[in-house]
């Protein structure tokens, strides 16, 4: 059992997908109830699983320890192998994942447009966010990686916004031209490193022996740029963001939470994951800046938000914004005091987690919203189809209207700019505390990111539920008993570990000490 | 070995040929005429049998012509698996003219055999001669829609370019005779490896590298592709993109390898003393796959961006080719391997479109993934495999090719070029995945059904990237045996 828990959480999304066919053929496709059981049976499957993993998780051991480790060989030739594990650095992604999908499930109910291809795509698309989280295979981790792309694809495509076709093709193409650029680094650190593997243990030790040129520059530095290249471009990076803003507002709400709340992270995680531990020369030398990089998101994302007339567009610059929070973390990993450095990783991946929480939270609330108006203007554009509305705010006084519905948004905005007692501030804080500790100029720019926050979110705030109601939305129903499943978890968990964030300290400490103490050994 | 007892290790040939002269013979008939396509696949499978026996034997036959080797085995059975499979699909597309399927049949396997030549002349009046045999038939096969303009434009232009290059050729075939004083191509190696004058061999080296370029569409040799592809009948056109693709490829491994290589496929082996081709075929290689996917975004028309997507592909394959050691050959081999299905599965999927749509154009595919949901999945899976994404076979194709260019630490730039390029790609593959799955439909919509055969080669084409993706290792297992001249 131990040992099969984690294929199962990869392949029971793939086992669900495949479940549908015979429905299909038997109950015809028009039956949208059964794939909608179908997927959130699945999906709440692999969410118990997770669940039982984590509570029988010892951050203590190390991979080659823990029982949950499995390791085959694929293709012996190549050294390929089906490596997956489980420590401190993913499980709270797969938490992460396994609570998305399944609120995502929930979340698309009422999706009724060709269901089947709906639901099956986006269990593909689970298995391959859970794949990549799980796989210490390099050759594997790519597999995953590139599986996921097209079932987002589709989902975009099909079933988003009226710019879906665009914008699901600029998404495609903006992370393949990442993707391949990690391919390159793949094959060089398997030629390169002796022996030949894609073991991302074993290279740990081996890549560091590596001591060649290409081009006159040495092959370490290009291996960190290519892979950076591929995950600047998820996470995303300033100025690799614009296929983001575009592709949140197209996608679906479900789809958007996907997007931000796991695709986001998956950019931080490979560097966590792959290029800090392997080549942790150039992250000391890169540290600088990555941190320069953060910051510029932190301020750049919210200077966007800012700008925002459309509610869901002003959410996905937040997450630019917030992203930068984690990779200003990830660069004191080279602080001199331990504490920073501690701070400053532990804090980005709280803040990763995080984040996942708060802005699924925040596309949710949205997608409620536009559910029942049709529209998500903060204030209409002056070009606005209704001559009689351009320039007028979009909603007002909804407060009163729908109470429970504006506690929960209270809730969200607040953990987004970053309010103590809320899971956002502590993260936001560590990753700062990190920083400071190293680039003390830098990160008292990036404090000025908070502000930026606390403006868009309590202007929006204030122009949504505040004032007087405006008539045309008097009929407005408040949240539902679906929806509730679907928000109230996360606010619990955002309640939670604003409070109390000792058990996710916890559960990633010793993970993120040991990827600081082999960046520190190259100082 | 001399011409009587080669004859027994023949069977194979022997069988296409017998089965050429009954199918022209059938054809007078009037009552036998429905049989020559029986009889056609018949001879195929049989030849396939005999082939399938012989695997693993290695003899020079007639006397130094054409050598049986495991690697003319390996082309020879991706041969036979296309040819089949095109005079099988050939029945069920309905622009060809069906009275003249004997002549179609009969020239198809004409060119089946000229590509068994191909793949095993070691000699250079048999290379010049099989590559003849392949090209007149198929200069007919383009143009056999005899009332179709843009077919006779075809075969025209086939003819023009195609009489052009193997002149050029004939003429450094002609000159290493000169030089050398012999037809043999190991005999020509030897003499040309004391030969201390680089352009004495560049120029020869260069007119075969146009005459086997013309034959695989190597960028600037190119230029008949499009209009051929577009013109010629489709299921020409998928026969045309694979397997004298294949051949050609045969022929010029074999070829380069032995004559302008010093020890041939030794592990080891270097290019002749001061003929630095590999890094030529290298430029070939980047201009060939940028020049066909920059050319392929713009198409309209499915069959010209398969096409150009062709020269693409051709131009990922001649990376490998650059590097000279057998597991750049082995890379190549693989890699023709996945594409012969990944193109004719595109292929005829293009050929259900235009039998029932009349859809030429990506736009006219609007709609396909709710008229056809079964095939539609399979042609994006298809799709995906062309771009090289995983988890299809074309992503281990790519990744093979890629590899050999780290093994071998050898020109990064061509890998920079050619990981860009498969971005490229994706943007004009999809632009038929966004055309079946992604544009509106008005309407009401009727589902439309392929008949069996296509429906079943789509998806048996297809399906075959799922499994080569999960358990590739048999397969490059096989080809490594396939490795020896």
């Amino acid at each position: 059992m131990e040992s099969s828990i984690l294929t199962l959480l990869i392949f029971i999304p793939v086992a669900g997908a495949v479940l549908m066919l015979p429905f299909a053929k038997l109950y015809g496709k028009e039956n949208v109830h059964y794939y909608k059981w179908i997927a959130a049976i699945t999906t709440g499957i692999q969410l118990a699983l997770a669940w039982i993993l984590y509570q029988n998780f010892n951050p203590a051991l190390s991979i080659s320890e823990s029982p949950f480790t499995v390791q085959i060989d694929w293709i012996k030739h190549f050294n390929i192998q089906y490596f997956l594990g489980v420590d401190g650095l993913s499980m709270p992604m797969v938490l992460l994942t396994a609570l998305l999908s399944f609120i995502c499930i929930i979340a698309s109910w009422k999706i009724e447009k060709q269901a089947l291809g709906y639901f099956s795509l986006f269990l593909l698309l689970d298995a391959g966010m859970m794949g990549v989280f799980l796989s210490l295979d390099f050759f594997l981790f790519y597999i995953f990686w590139e599986v996921m792309l097209l079932p987002m694809y589709f989902l975009i495509g099909v079933w988003g916004g009226p710019q879906r076709m665009y914008a699901a093709i600029k998404f495609f193409l903006y992370t393949l031209f990442g993707s391949v650029f990690m391919l390159l680094a793949l094959l060089a650190l398997y030629f390169y490193s002796d022996p030949h593997t894609f073991n991302l243990i074993t290279l740990i030790h081996t890549v560091g022996n590596i001591d060649a040129t290409i081009w006159g520059l040495n092959v370490k530095y290009l291996i960190w740029i290519s892979l950076f290249i591929g995950f600047a471009i998820k996470v995303p990076i300033v100025p690799f963001h614009t296929w983001l803003p575009l592709a949140h507002v197209e996608a679906p709400t479900a789809i958007s939470v996907i997007l931000a709340g796991v695709l986001l992270k998956m950019g931080t995680y490979g560097l966590l994951r792959i290029s800090y531990p392997l080549l942790p020369g150039e992250v000391v030398n890169f540290s600088y800046i990555l941190a320069v990089l953060g910051v510029i998101n932190i301020i750049w994302g919210a200077v966007n938000a800012i700008a925002q007339i459309d509610l869901k567009k002003m959410v996905a610059y937040s997450s630019v914004s917030h992203m930068g929070y984690v990779l200003l973390g990830m660069a004191a990993a080279i602080s001199e005091s331990p504490a920073g450095a501690q701070a400053g990783m532990n804090g980005a991946l709280m803040q990763m987690f995080n984040h996942g929480t708060i802005t699924a939270m925040l596309f949710l609330l949205v997608g409620m919203l536009y559910d029942r108006t049709h529209h998500r203007w903060i204030t209409f554009p002056r070009d606005y189809e209704k001559p009689e509305l351009a320039g007028l705010p979009g909603f007002g006084g909804l407060g009163a209207k729908v109470p429970v519905y504006t506690g929960f948004v209270a809730l969200a905005f607040f953990a987004g700019l970053g309010l103590p007692a809320l899971s956002g501030f502590i993260s936001e804080a560590m990753c700062f505390i990190g920083g400071f500790s190293v680039f003390r100029t830098l990160t008292i720019i990036g404090t000025l990111g908070i502000l930026l926050n606390a403006v868009y979110f309590l202007r929006a705030y204030q122009s949504i539920f505040l004032g007087p109601l405006n008539e045309k939305y008097k009929d407005l129903t408040d949240i539902s008993r679906r929806e509730l499943v679907t928000i109230v978890p996360l606010a619990i968990i955002v309640l939670f570990f604003g409070v109390y964030p000792t058990p996710l300290i916890n559960m990633i400490a010793p993970a993120m000490d040991g990827i600081i103490k082999i960046v520190q050994s190259v100082i | 070995m001399s011409n009587l007892s080669s004859l027994s290790f023949y069977i194979p040939e022997l069988i296409i040929i017998s089965a050429i002269l009954l199918v022209i013979i059938l054809d007078i008939i009037p009552a036998c005429k429905k049989y020559t396509f029986y009889l056609s696949l018949g001879a195929i499978l049989l030849a396939a049998l005999f082939l399938w026996q012989s695997y693993g034997e290695s003899h020079a036959l007639f006397m130094g012509m054409i050598s049986i080797d495991p690697f003319s085995h390996f082309f020879k059975m991706i041969f036979l698996l296309s040819t089949f499979s095109i005079i099988l699909i050939s029945r069920y597309e309905k622009q060809l003219d069906k009275s003249y399927s004997a002549e179609y049949n009969a020239l198809l396997l004409i060119v089946l055999l000229g590509m068994f030549l191909m793949s095993s002349s070691i000699n250079l009046i048999m290379i010049y001669l099989s590559i003849e045999l392949v090209s007149i038939p198929s200069y007919i096969l383009a143009g056999i829609m005899k009332n179709d303009k843009e077919s006779n434009e075809a075969s025209l232009k086939y003819v023009i370019f195609g009489s052009f290059a193997s002149g050029l050729m004939l003429f450094g075939l002609s000159i290493l005779y000169g030089l050398t004083g012999s037809t043999n191509i190991s005999a020509v190696s030897s003499v040309l490896q004391t030969i201390d004058y680089p352009l004495t061999i560049y120029f020869p080296l260069i007119l075969i590298l146009v005459g086997f370029g013309y034959k695989i569409s190597m960028v600037p040799f190119h230029f008949w592709t499009p209009d051929v592809y577009e013109g010629a009948p489709t299921p020409i056109t998928a026969f045309l993109s694979v397997a004298p693709k294949a051949a050609g490829f045969a022929i010029l491994i074999r070829v380069f390898y032995t004559m302008f290589t010093l020890d041939g496929i030794a592990p080891n082996s270097l290019p002749l003393t001061n003929i630095n081709w590999p890094t030529l075929i290298a430029v070939g290689s980047a201009i060939t796959m940028t020049l066909g996917n920059l050319l392929a975004v713009q198409q309209e028309d499915v069959k010209r961006l398969l096409a150009y997507s062709t020269i693409s592909h051709v131009g990922f394959m001649l990376m490998a080719f650059a590097i000279i050691s057998p597991e750049a050959i082995r890379a190549i081999m693989l890699y023709l391997f996945i594409y012969l299905f990944m193109n004719l599965a595109a292929f005829y999927m293009a050929i259900f479109a235009s039998n029932k749509l009349n859809a030429h154009h990506i736009k006219d595919w609007k709609g396909m993934g709710k008229m056809n949901p079964i095939l539609s999945f399979f042609m994006t899976l298809t799709l995906l495999s062309l771009t090289g994404l995983p988890p299809t076979a074309g992503f281990v194709g790519k990744v093979y090719v890629f590899a050999e260019l780290f093994k071998h630490q050898q020109f990064y730039w061509l890998a920079v070029v050619a990981i860009l390029n498969s971005v490229v790609s994706l943007y004009y593959y999809f632009k038929i995945v966004k055309s079946m799955y992604l544009d509106d439909v008005e309407g009401v919509i009727d589902k439309i059904t392929a008949h069996p055969v296509v429906n079943w080669s789509i998806i048996i084409f297809s399906a075959q990237n799922i499994l080569f993706f999960i358990y590739w290792e048999p397969l490059v297992g096989f080809i490594d045996k396939s490795i020896s001249f």
